[in-house]
């Protein structure tokens, strides 16, 4: 088991027709991740990839009882795309698109709440590497064979740098249940405080590694979550300690513009809140393990 | 994206917010044209992107054509050096020359786009003129905020609300009213992050005019407004920025003397985090984005290289949609193109590494090759030639 993705969730990929979605459906596919369809406006009845294509979200779950959604939609119609995978009634998307407007993005999130709580889509990204559980399946942009499965999760705004944090666990043998990549942007789907409550809520997760960066109150909210509310670990890393004020670095919520939004900042928060901060970038892995080695000893 | 403030002036004049009377001028003839037009005494303010220049001198009343005339060519042409630029400066290529304003009282109003709420949020303060980040500081109970439903929009009772928290009475409460619609179909209607009246100002006859004026858009949104995008000064912004761009690559110029070039935003920052841990200084941000070419790669040395200060590069890729055969030749094309001397350090790791790591080997140039994040950054500081030296 795993959050967000099981072995049997059945999964579509909006954009699937266009050069990228082709290209990342295939090693989706290729990696056992099981994808029912994808979704071109205007493309209904092509098959790509040996899958069917539909012209609308709701055709797909009609047809294949899809769950879930990747959107790989240009950014004018991506909130678009997003709110349709809301109103077909699936339980989870992820997009990946870099440059939703931020009031596109605002408009999916007061849309969102429209629904009651049964019929509630999670959303992760956008801007992100996407999800995903090793030796089960993955939604997005990363490569999979970095990743060693087993028991950590991992939570990061940044895809790279999440990239880095599990590969520094597997040459150490630590394994990882799910990684999600939440994006960076300003406005964004789940925040580092609900996957930290899907990971409390996990048999199979032990710890989990939070890879955090300038800009933004989520890691604090995420730190009174933690403190108030988990009993696992939690292993942390604030990326922009040598960022300068007022300047975007890269992600467009990547920018410290108010109080407690400069690294240092956060990582004095989350220390507070009992989290353990690596000192470094390079040092994520062996934290997580002198962790978890800590918790075996006690 | 930022714009000036009379372009932000006009703007909002046309979303029914009043402002002063004014004109742009580019020489100091036209700045006394202006003063002729409006009526003496005149207020002129130099136009860059920056606050904090009336303490800069960058803004003076004035009484006299001559005066106008005088101060005009004291400030075009040269660099305003604010609490908020760089020692630089901003280049003065425009001065916004306005007719006087009889000011009974200041007041803050801001628009931003509230993270936390992940709304459109108010923020006012009757205690108008300061920089609303001292206000926050000093008097945070002085700051009025309120969140803006996206799904009705301002509603009325809001704008009530604030002015008699401001203070406000009589006509004022239907005039602020409308500077507050004005600014907020503003916002939305152009994809703004920030729209600030600093300060908003209440006249000895007890109208609201909007003294000074600023505004943000979002930059991901440009491509459905053209009207915007045209505003843009490039001369107000860092050209190796903007040449970055065209490129697809995201640059931020910094102090040090260690250049970067890295994927992915998260890795960047946390590569800069690391060289300056190893007792180094990052020269750059620079994210080459997601499956780069050999040929953005060797734009990417490039822009690194516009930069005197760099006296190392440290490459850093975790590719994931990128290829490390891709970047490991055009790593090997730049260094060659460009006759590079200085000492480049190379880490490679990801999707398809083995190739990479091949070209680097065979490529037989004097790279410096590293295994992981930890290695490269102390790799890079010990390479620099002035601490060989």
């Amino acid at each position: 088991m795993a959050i967000l993705i099981q072995q049997d969730t059945r999964i579509i990929v909006q954009g699937m027709s266009g050069r990228i979605g082709k290209f990342h459906a295939e090693d989706m596919i290729r990696n056992g991740t099981n994808v029912v369809g994808g979704v071109t406006p205007g493309r209904g009845g092509e098959t790509v990839l040996g899958k069917p294509i539909f012209n609308t979200v709701a055709e797909a779950v009609a047809a294949t009882g899809a769950e879930a959604s990747l959107v790989f939609v240009p950014p004018p119609g991506a909130a678009d795309a997003i709110m349709e995978c809301a109103e077909a009634g699936l339980k989870f998307a992820v997009c990946v698109t870099d440059g939703i407007p931020s009031q596109d993005m605002m408009k999916v999130k007061r849309f969102l709440r429209r629904f009651p709580a049964e019929r509630k889509m999670r959303f992760i990204g956008p801007n992100c590497a996407g999800v995903i559980s090793p030796g089960i399946g993955f939604m997005g942009i990363m490569p999979p064979h970095i990743y060693l499965p087993g028991r950590v999760g991992i939570v990061g705004r940044s895809g790279t740098l999440g990239y880095e944090a599990a590969s520094q666990m597997k040459a150490l043998g630590i394994g990882v249940s799910t990684s999600v990549g939440i994006g960076g942007d300003p406005i964004n789907g789940s925040s580092f405080k609900d996957i930290l409550e899907l990971f409390e809520n996990d048999p199979d997760t032990d710890a989990v590694m939070m890879i955090g960066e300038i800009g933004g109150p989520q890691e604090a909210e995420a730190a009174a979550y933690a403190r108030d509310h988990m009993t696992k670990p939690v292993v942390a890393y604030i990326a922009g300690l040598s960022a300068p004020k007022g300047r975007k670095m890269g992600h467009a919520g990547a920018i410290i513009s108010a109080f407690g939004e400069s690294a240092q900042e956060k990582v004095e928060i989350l220390s507070a809140a009992g989290i353990t901060v690596a000192p470094t970038p390079s040092a994520m892995g062996e934290t997580m393990a002198r962790v978890l080695g800590v918790k075996e000893a006690a | 994206m930022d714009i000036h403030e009379h372009q932000a002036k006009d703007i909002l004049k046309r979303f029914g917010v009043p402002v002063p009377d004014g004109g742009i001028a580019f020489a100091p003839e036209q700045a006394m044209h202006e003063a002729r037009k409006l009526g003496l005494p005149v207020v002129v303010k130099a136009q860059v992107h920056a606050g904090g220049r009336g303490a800069a001198g960058g803004v003076k009343l004035c009484k006299t054509e001559a005066e106008v005339g005088a101060f005009a060519l004291s400030l075009l042409g040269r660099n305003l050096v604010t609490k908020q630029t760089d020692a630089g400066g901003k280049p003065v290529h425009r001065l916004l020359v306005e007719q006087a304003t009889d000011i009974g009282q200041e007041l803050y109003l801001g628009l931003v786009l509230d993270r936390k709420s992940e709304r459109i949020m108010i923020v006012a303060s009757r205690e108008g003129g300061m920089e609303i980040e001292d206000l926050a500081e000093e008097q945070p109970d002085a700051l009025v905020r309120m969140v803006i439903d996206p799904a009705t929009g301002l509603v009325p009772f809001q704008s009530r609300e604030l002015a008699f928290k401001l203070g406000m009475t009589g006509t004022q409460i239907a005039q602020f009213a409308t500077v507050m619609r004005g600014c907020y179909r503003a916002f939305r209607d152009l994809d703004a992050t920030m729209v600030e009246i600093n300060p908003l100002v209440i006249t000895g006859t007890g109208d609201l005019i909007a003294l000074d004026a600023k505004m943000s858009f979002d930059t991901n949104a440009l491509f459905r407004r053209p009207e915007v995008a045209a505003l843009r000064d490039p001369g107000q912004e860092d050209p190796r920025e903007d040449a970055a761009a065209e490129h697809g690559l995201s640059y931020v110029g910094l102090d040090g003397d260690i250049g970067c070039i890295i994927n992915g935003a998260g890795l960047a920052m946390a590569t800069m985090d690391m060289i300056q841990l190893a007792g180094g200084q990052p020269a750059n941000f620079l994210d080459i984005g997601g499956g780069a070419s050999p040929e953005r790669v060797v734009a990417a040395f490039r822009t690194v290289l516009t930069d005197p200060n760099v006296s190392v590069i440290l490459v850093n890729i975790f590719a994931g949609i990128n290829r490390c055969d891709w970047v490991a030749s055009g790593v090997v094309q730049a260094y060659r193109e460009l006759n590079l001397t200085l000492p480049v350090v190379v880490r490679l790791a990801g999707t398809n590494v083995e190739e990479g790591r091949r070209i680097i080997d065979e490529s037989g140039l004097p790279l410096i090759s590293a295994d992981t994040l930890a290695d490269a950054a102390a790799t890079a500081v010990k390479a620099r030639p002035r601490m060989a030296a």
